[in-house]
């Protein structure tokens, strides 16, 4: 990479992380060194877990969405239980949480948010939009959702329920969106595709046939 | 088994307290350390919508590194939108779920 020498007067950091390290960085990294000074964690088993983390994406809920618009029996299981239906696809939930889906229809709108941190279904989903763990985002999806609906290019008709879920401690929450109209004649990878990570947050519809709405 | 001499006795906390459909209101408690129950959500009254299975630690005391031992459940619970926010602009059927630990959880009058 060439040096950042170019000429321009907004401030950032480099990405080479050539500055000195911040707070939370120190701190990170003496705990890391302690717990495997310790020999409490190995250097590997923390370079493995951030595998795993690394190899959870939308994509896998997507999977597990479009399945349950094609198969009704595998969508009563989804609904009941959700990570025992995930695993079924081989989907496993590393950590310790369980997960409750929530099903979208023509009557009912379901938005996630975690008004105290980010808690997030992490293992199907990977890591949470940055906007998502903001307080912006936090503090206005449980006093305005309309709003912050409105503002993803989402309005939901007054006759439409919102439910927004707090997620706070161990559950996790999956929206599983509508199935789009006009969509019979699609493969289950062609319907995975339109399942955006947006959709299972709640901030957006599946993505309807010929794109999303301008 | 009928036999109420042989019936089984549960540990405190094993069974949950409250069942779906119960109106429940969430405590107004300050305390300090590490818990679940956002502030905008204490003193409102709610509705159970679910148990949440299985039975979990209580995370206020495991947030200290103890095991709380004793095990007690969890319930989603709906509070109205315009319970929480008295000017809510919005359907006046929107509502709020979360999960409160029975601890959390009165018995609404």
């Amino acid at each position: 990479m060439s040096g950042h020498d170019h000429d321009h007067n907004h401030p950032h950091a480099e990405v080479g992380g050539e500055g000195p390290p911040g707070y939370y960085d120190i701190m990170e990294t003496a705990v890391r060194e302690l717990l495997i000074e310790r020999g409490l964690l190995s250097a590997a088993e923390i370079r493995r877990q951030i595998e795993v983390l690394d190899s959870r994406t939308p994509a896998l809920g997507a999977k597990v969405v479009a399945r349950a618009w094609v198969d009704p029996a595998f969508k009563a299981r989804l609904l009941a239980d959700g990570w025992a239906a995930c695993g079924e696809l081989g989907i496993t939930s590393y950590d310790e949480t369980a997960m409750i889906v929530l099903e979208n229809t023509p009557q009912v709108h379901n938005l996630i948010v975690c008004t105290l941190c980010s808690c997030y279904p992490r293992p199907l989903l990977g890591l949470p939009p940055d906007w998502y763990k903001l307080k912006p985002y936090r503090a206005r999806a449980v006093s305005e959702p309309r709003k912050v609906l409105a503002e993803f290019g989402t309005v939901i008709p007054d006759d439409v329920e919102i439910r927004v879920s707090d997620s706070t401690a161990f559950v996790r929450f999956l929206v599983l969106p509508q199935r789009p109209a006009g969509t019979e004649g699609l493969s289950e990878d062609e319907l995975a595709a339109l399942v955006t990570r947006d959709a299972m947050i709640g901030v957006v519809p599946a993505t309807p046939i010929g794109g999303p709405v301008p | 088994m009928s036999d109420d001499r042989f019936a089984t006795v549960f540990p405190e906390g094993e069974r949950a307290a409250f069942k779906a459909g119960d109106r429940v209101r969430i405590a107004t408690r300050a305390p300090i350390g590490h818990y679940r129950v956002p502030t905008y959500l204490r003193g409102r009254a709610a509705v159970v919508e679910a148990v949440i299975e299985p039975a979990a630690v209580d995370n206020e005391a495991e947030g200290f590194g103890r095991d709380a031992g004793m095990k007690r459940h969890y319930y989603r619970v709906a509070v109205p939108m315009t319970e929480i926010w008295p000017d809510y602009a919005g359907s006046p059927r929107d509502g709020l779920y979360i999960e409160v630990f029975e601890t959390w959880l009165e018995e609404a009058p």
